[in-house]
């Protein structure tokens, strides 16, 4: 697999780690309690078809993406930086 | 028509004329007791134990494609009961001593072989913790044994002891695992299970649950409609597919695991080796292929396919391993969809919908535990309670923080 | 040698080679393959079956082979179940032929063939069950050894093997008629390109027929072809190479095969190609017709007759010969054949109509029922005209149409689809990108195949954005297959579909009686395709002979769908270099060179070497050496290096607030100057790592992770800073490699150390435990100084740049002289941190928490952080095992660590099970073994007599559950 990295181009997926469903991206209201944390923690929508999800580039530029990829197909539909996903507050 | 040595040779004599389908192609009925969603091992496993254990009787089996085409047809076929949680060794104990007698049971010889798996070591922590989990084992009732270096050796002389980056330091062996032939699993189950009256439906993929009131009714299929008191779902892989049809959010991933197989080979692979210090596991087929495989490729998939990556990381650890193995050419290599669970561990247990219950989660590790979950997924769906092996794998473990994590590693599920 | 050879052909006279098969001494020539070879010293047994150990021939000429598995080569370089119709011959080469017992004429395992009747598909599944213990004794050992194909040598292969990564515009699949006019069209166009081919020679189909292109032999056109390809700059041309694979995102698989040779620098490479486009030129492979006892050796395709005839100058025996075809390709096999001057029986076409395209008998509408000769065909049974007769017959080419190559297009789970029309399975859903041409797109005649290569380049690179010149291809063949459907001849006796793995039309019948239906069914149950080719020559055909017997057609009935490899590839050149003792990186220590000087010893601690202990003359046992470091802490100082710990900079004005949040204790609170131990839990509410985490400055810290998690806690880090708060300002880099690392414990560590700072304070006024400074040693060398303790002795942690830190171990090694500085390694370290009680992997293992480790009270109640909520889950809250000391009664008796506990007198089973032992040792402080472990309500059980259980190498131990501070449980020592 290569995944078009927003900043430095397509990289082998070699190059990154997979963490998972980018839902990680919104962690819980620590006061909301263990129903919303265990949710976060545990619950996955799991699709078959287009999935979000974040990937680190740990032999590369430390950079976590947030990748639109398609769970059938393996195509890469969106690459983009989570951080910038995060404060552009559209998670 | 029973099957044995004598009627073999009766039909060889004859001609092969009295061979009668292995399982009937019935029509669907429009109301069964209990519906199995999934003809995959543990579906038909689940059904056979209806039958024949729990006195149940209208039962069908759906399967969307054609029956043991699951994981059930795809796997390493490898048996053990290895584990270290108690949440898990008994279960999967109970597994083991049901293979050891299931041949015999379904009149179907499925290639039980107890020929042994081992698990290396490379450090001395491995040792450690493998002493804790063989402990562990003899005190739920398995067998297992510690092997120092030079019984490594003696066992298995051609592995990597003078050239490895990590050195063997010793084993953990279970004498009774092993393998079985993964197929003949699959239709033991099936044809013992229609001899009692299953109805087995293939190409019959389930669109939908009727439920009403919080009650489950029935099932909408490819062939129609079909009411039901009770749905037991089996489809590990597709879990989350299909569970979300009934409104559930499972604590499952599906992720792609890959499987390679060589050509026909004289013996040489006596049991099952694991690489302690690497992703490689394998054994050797009745046929003389290598059987083996490693790491899952470690990203949502539903594409029963993998990457030249993983390939590489399987082949890397076996050479290194066991060098000797270079000239054998990889065959044929494919991909399985794992429920990976977030715990590592799988789930046997009723849900928020009346009557229907779910079977899943079952990593890569549903293979052995075929015999135990057909019998356990059984006991629930035919008694209402769990069975005491399987009163660990609760959905609700993960919100009581009841979790049952062999490697510790967390709710990731590509780690387990 | 010559009795077979015929007149022309690619081969080179003038270069003969000598070679061996079964220990006979043969000759061939420069350009044959083995099997050529082999065919012209008509040698026509080569091999045995898999099942039933039938004598088998070559049957191909092309690496769909299903027969002619051979063992090339010997000792480490044997090479078992190679296809000699893929190996070019070479002087010297050593074949033999493998699966049998006793000689390949007189195979003692042939009476598996006598007893075929009880060997029908499926019929291990229903016997061998009585008695039980017998599988594994008696059946399976006796059934594994029949059963395989070649033998491994059981030796490390000693050849050198290579990877690497290529990229290019388009990747052109085949070298033949269609493959080299599409990487003539595309390299002309100026793309990257690159042509893969598995043979030795480019040409495909081209070589293997008489049809000229443009007026001349063919083979001259393709070295044009090549010449210019070659000439190209842009263009890489690749004989033997395989592709095998078809991955995401246009990464395709291949193997180059660069040598023969035992011992070249090279034999195989393992490449990765990421191609924009692909064009899938991989051409078309023979089908044939299953009559009876049609697998006898001089059996072939009619196509690789013709190939052996054309190519390698070879017929496929002396005597006469005779084609099987329900298509006009196999006219075509019967007039070169003719044209070298063959003998030719005729032309047996099932077609009623057939007519014959030369001078030759034709037996339109006729079938061949029935063959003889045990070891090589002899004569065939003709059935034509409402007659049947035995005709004497050396050799038969059997031609049932042609199948298109389309597995890669199948590697994607794509489904092929049924082409009436063209009898054949095309390609359809396959990868992007990846566009079928030629004999691969069923296309039949070299005419299409050169323009439909073009098209499909042009294609390709359109989609990129090039355009290409009109083709200048030449003026080539254009006929017509003609194809008929007839797929088998009915009758009595087996008729082989599937040659290597023994399946039979009859097996398929009986999969159809016993409702083995599917198309995956019929191959499980059969086994068919299930053979090194894949069912290459098999699957086609059995698919069409279960349609006939449920009466559906094909496409109702099922489809064939391949996966990788398109042929076998072996684990060495998959494995490359990366094995052995490059299996993984190894990363060493700044003093690892120091440490190998001073005698040390080495331990794997992940990818990292560290020292495990230093002995010194007279010592025997490393027990002798370990205790000696121990005592040497405790009562003077030591050193060890400890560069391996995790080490992270934090910087930022919110990198105390994001430590906050890291770190389950308070972090923010820290002041400049001062460390804390800090504790760090998963988001599911786990103990994860730990370490300590300094303050150098306003902003700015040092965490300390342990050597296994150095790498996670950064991931994880990085998550939590760019994934959940990315709006506090805060960067982190590791720093492991940057700075070494020793520690410097014991009584005497303040003295030694103040003999190389430069002018610091180290008084435990100044600089009291759990301070932390910046600062120099050696006269100007940057340092930071962490006054920590993990032995808990007075004990720092001193680091200066990785490039320093052998110097600065020399010196406190030269400036501790008279103190007894003694280097210790990590089984010293580990047993000092036993004696202390000091966590570590062992019980930091991902199943515990924090509660269970003692360290409850750390989680902090007054801030968030992650894995606090979930740490007050009920299984993790009301978790009653707790981290304690064990000390063993009888003070020589090992505490194997991986013991269970249990109460004095209990049963030892599951349910009584009270924890685990995590760590042990012998302490040379206690004088006696000791060990750390989780036992049920440990910290209510002080004083108490619990026993280790140890079955699995029937030990047991009693021992006193005491606190898990067996040194200076007050803390004094560190503080001094």
């Amino acid at each position: 697999m290569l995944i078009p990295h927003p900043l430095l181009g397509p990289r082998d997926a070699q190059e990154f780690t997979y963490l998972g469903d980018a839902a990680l991206l919104n962690r819980p209201d620590p006061a909301s309690g263990t129903a919303a944390f265990c949710d976060y923690v545990y619950l996955r929508d799991n699709p078959a078809g287009t999935h979000r999800e974040l990937w680190y580039h740990e032999y590369g530029d430390r950079s976590w993406l947030l990748v639109t990829r398609d769970t059938l197909s393996h195509e890469i539909l969106d690459v983009r930086l989570a951080r910038e996903v995060k404060t552009g507050g559209t998670a | 028509m029973r099957f044995s040595g004598f009627k073999v040779v009766k039909e060889a004599l004859t001609g092969h004329r009295g061979w009668k389908p292995l399982w009937r192609d019935p029509a669907p009925q429009t109301h069964y007791d209990i519906i199995i969603v999934g003809g995959g091992g543990h579906g038909l496993a689940t059904a056979y134990h209806l039958a024949a254990t729990f006195g149940q009787a209208r039962i069908a089996v759906l399967e969307k494609g054609w029956l043991g085409g699951g994981n059930i047809g795809r796997n390493t076929t490898i048996i053990r009961s290895n584990y270290l949680l108690p949440g898990n060794e008994p279960f999967y104990e109970f597994s083991m001593k049901l293979w050891e007698s299931m041949e015999q049971a379904l009149n179907f010889n499925a290639m039980v072989s107890q020929r042994g798996i081992l698990n290396l070591c490379h450090t001395d922590a491995q040792r450690d913790a493998f002493r804790r989990r063989g402990n562990a084992m003899l005190l739920a009732g398995a067998d297992a044994e510690l092997l120092d270096r030079d019984g490594v050796r003696a066992m298995a002389p051609f592995l990597n002891f003078d050239n490895a980056r990590f050195p063997i330091k010793g084993g953990l062996l279970q004498r009774r695992a092993g393998t079985a032939r993964h197929d003949g699993v699959a239709w033991g189950y099936a044809r013992a299970a229609d001899q009692r009256g299953v109805d087995i439906l293939q190409n019959c993929e389930v669109t939908g649950f009727r439920i009403e009131n919080g009650t489950v009714k029935g099932v909408e299929t490819s062939r129609g409609y079909i009411g039901a008191g009770k749905v037991g779902v089996a489809v590990a892989g597709s879990s989350g597919r299909v569970m979300q049809m009934a409104g559930m959010r499972l604590p499952i991933e599906s992720h792609v695991l890959q499987a390679f197989v060589s050509e026909g080979l004289k013996p040489v692979i006596p049991g099952v080796i694991t690489f302690g210090a690497g992703h490689f596991y394998v054994s050797q087929s009745d046929k003389g292929g290598l059987v083996f495989g490693g790491d899952i490729d470690g990203y949502n998939s539903y594409a029963q396919r993998g990457n030249l990556p993983v390939v590489e990381d399987v082949a890397e650890g076996g050479m290194a391993l066991m060098p000797m193995i270079g000239r054998a050419r990889l065959l044929r290599m494919w991909g399985g969809v794992m429920d990976m669970s977030m715990d590592g561990s799988p789930i046997l247990d009723r849900t928020d919908v009346d009557g229907l219950f779910f079977n899943g989660g079952w990593c890569y590790g549903g293979f052995k535990a075929t015999p135990a979950s057909g019998y356990c997924f059984a006991h629930l769906l035919a008694t209402g309670r769990p069975h005491e092996t399987a009163a660990a794998y609760r959905l609700d473990r993960f919100a009581r923080g009841h979790v049952i994590d062999e490697k510790g590693v967390g709710a990731q599920p590509n780690l387990h | 040698m010559t009795q077979t050879r015929l007149p022309g052909g690619l081969i080179d006279r003038n270069q003969p080679l000598s070679f061996t098969f079964n220990g006979r001494k043969l000759q061939g020539y420069q350009g044959d393959t083995l099997a050529s070879a082999l065919m012209a010293n008509d040698i026509r047994l080569v091999a045995r079956s898999f099942k039933y150990h039938r004598p088998r021939g070559i049957f191909s000429a092309g690496s769909e082979e299903p027969n002619a598995l051979l063992t090339l080569g010997e000792g480490a370089d044997a090479d078992p179940n190679t296809r000699a119709t893929v190996v070019p011959l070479r002087e010297g080469l050593v074949a033999r032929s493998q699966n049998h017992a006793g000689p390949l004429g007189w195979d003692l395992w042939s009476v598996n063939d006598l007893a075929a009747p009880f060997f029908a598909a499926g019929f291990y599944y229903k016997t061998f069950m009585w008695p039980r213990a017998f599988w594994e004794k008696l059946y399976e050992p006796a059934i594994r050894r029949a059963a395989g194909l070649g033998a491994l040598s059981q030796l490390p292969d000693p050849e050198t093997y290579d990877k690497g990564f290529l990229h290019c515009d388009l990747l052109v699949i085949g070298g033949g008629a269609a493959g080299l006019s599409a990487a003539l069209t595309a390299g002309r166009a100026g793309a990257n390109v690159i042509l893969a081919d598995e043979d030795l020679r480019l040409g495909g189909r081209l070589l293997a027929e008489s049809d000229p292109l443009d007026d001349a032999p063919a083979a001259d056109w393709v070295a044009r072809a090549e010449a210019e390809l070659r000439a190209l700059p842009n263009v890489r041309v690749m004989p033997r190479t395989t592709v095998f694979g078809v991955y995401d995102h246009g990464v395709y698989g291949a193997v180059e095969q660069v040598s023969d040779l035992p011992g070249a620098a090279l034999r195989q490479t393992l490449w990765r190609i990421t191609a924009k486009r692909a064009v899938m030129a991989t051409g078309a492979t023979e089908r044939h017709i299953p009559f009876r006892d049609n697998d006898r050796p001089g059996i072939l395709l009619a196509g690789a007759m013709r190939a052996y005839a054309n190519r390698w100058a070879v017929a496929p025996a002396r005597g006469k010969v005779a084609i099987f075809t329900n298509n006009d390709d196999g006219h075509r096999t019967a007039l070169d054949l003719q044209a070298k001057g063959v003998d030719l029986l005729g032309v047996i076409d099932s077609r009623t109509g057939a007519r014959p395209f030369g001078d030759y008998p034709i037996f339109a509408g006729g079938r061949v029922t029935g063959t003889s000769g045990r070891r090589g065909l002899r004569a065939i049974r003709l059935a034509w005209n409402g007659r049947e007769e035995e005709l004497a017959c050396a050799a038969l080419g059997v031609s049932g149409g042609w199948n298109p190559n389309i597995q890669l297009a199948s590697h994607h789970r794509g489904r092929p689809q049924w082409d009436a029309a063209r009898l054949a399975f095309l390609a359809q859903g396959g990868p992007e990108g990846l566009i079928p041409a030629g004999a691969a797109a069923g296309e039949g005649s070299t005419h299409h195949a050169l323009t439909s290569g073009h098209h499909a380049a042009a294609d390709a690179l359109r989609q990129l954005g090039l355009t290409t010149p009109a083709p200048a291809l030449p003026r080539a063949e254009d006929r017509q297959g003609g194809a008929e459907a007839f797929w088998h001849v009915p009758g009595k006796g087996r008729a082989w579909v599937d040659f290597q793995n023994d399946v039979t039309v009859k097996d398929i019948k009986l999969a159809h009686q016993e409702n083995m239906r599917s198309v995956e069914h019929l191959k499980r149950w059969t086994t068919l395709g299930m053979a090194t080719d894949q069912g290459k020559t098999s699957n086609v055909t059995a698919l069409a002979v279960m349609a006939e017997l449920t009466g559906r057609s094909i496409p109702e009935t099922g489809t064939t769908i391949f996966r990788p490899p398109y042929t076998p590839v072996s684990l060495s050149v998959l494995g490359g270099g990366d094995t052995g003792a490059h299996f993984r990186p190894t990363r060493l220590t700044p003093t690892h060179a120091w440490a190998k000087a001073q005698g040390a010893l080495f331990v794997e601690a992940g990818q990292w070497m560290r020292a495990q202990y230093f002995p010194r003359p007279g010592e025997t046992h490393w027990r002798q050496s370990v205790d000696r470091e121990v005592l040497a802490v405790r009562a003077g100082v030591g050193l060890c290096d400890v560069t391996t710990l995790g080490k992270i900079d934090v910087q930022g004005a919110d990198a105390g607030e994001f430590l906050n949040r890291i770190y389950a204790n308070m972090m923010g609170t820290l002041a400049v100057g001062k460390v804390r131990y800090g504790l760090m839990l998963r988001e599911d509410g786990f103990a994860y790592d730990d370490g300590t985490c300094a303050r150098l400055g306003e902003s700015h810290y040092v965490v300390t992770t342990t050597t296994s998690n150095a790498g996670l806690v950064l991931r994880t880090m990085e998550f939590a800073r760019q994934c959940l708060w990315p709006d506090l300002d805060v960067t982190l880099i590791s720093t492991t490699d940057a700075w070494a690392q020793i520690a410097v414990a014991g009584p005497n560590a303040r003295r030694l150390l103040s003999r190389v700072v430069d002018g610091f304070d180290l008084s435990n006024e100044t600089f009291p435990f759990m301070a932390c400074a910046e600062l120099t040693v050696a006269k100007g060398c940057p340092a930071r100084l962490f006054r920590i303790s993990f032995s808990g002795e007075l004990a720092y942690e001193i680091a200066v740049p990785a490039r320093y830190g052998q110097a600065l171990m020399d010196r406190l090694m030269r400036e501790g002289a008279d103190l007894g500085v003694t280097p210790y390694g990590t089984e010293a370290l580990s047993v000092l941190r036993i004696e202390k009680g000091h966590a570590a992997g062992a019980e930091l293992n991902g199943q515990t928490t924090a509660l269970m480790l003692g360290l409850g009270r750390m989680v902090s109640q007054k801030k968030d952080s992650i894995g606090a909520v979930m740490s007050r889950r009920e299984g993790l809250a009301q978790d009653t095992r707790r981290l304690v000391g064990l000390q063993a009664v009888d003070p020589a008796r090992p505490l194997p660590a991986g013991s269970h506990l249990f109460r004095e007198g209990a049963a030892r089973d599951t349910a009584t099970d009270q924890g685990w032992i995590t760590s042990a040792c012998y302490s040379p402080h206690v004088g006696g073994h000791i060990a750390l472990g989780f036992l049920e309500e440990g910290d209510t059980r002080l004083g108490e007599i619990v026993i280790a259980a140890n079955p699995l190498q029937g030990t047991e131990a009693a021992c006193r559950v005491v606190p898990a501070q067996f040194v200076d449980p007050e803390g004094g020592r560190l503080r001094d």
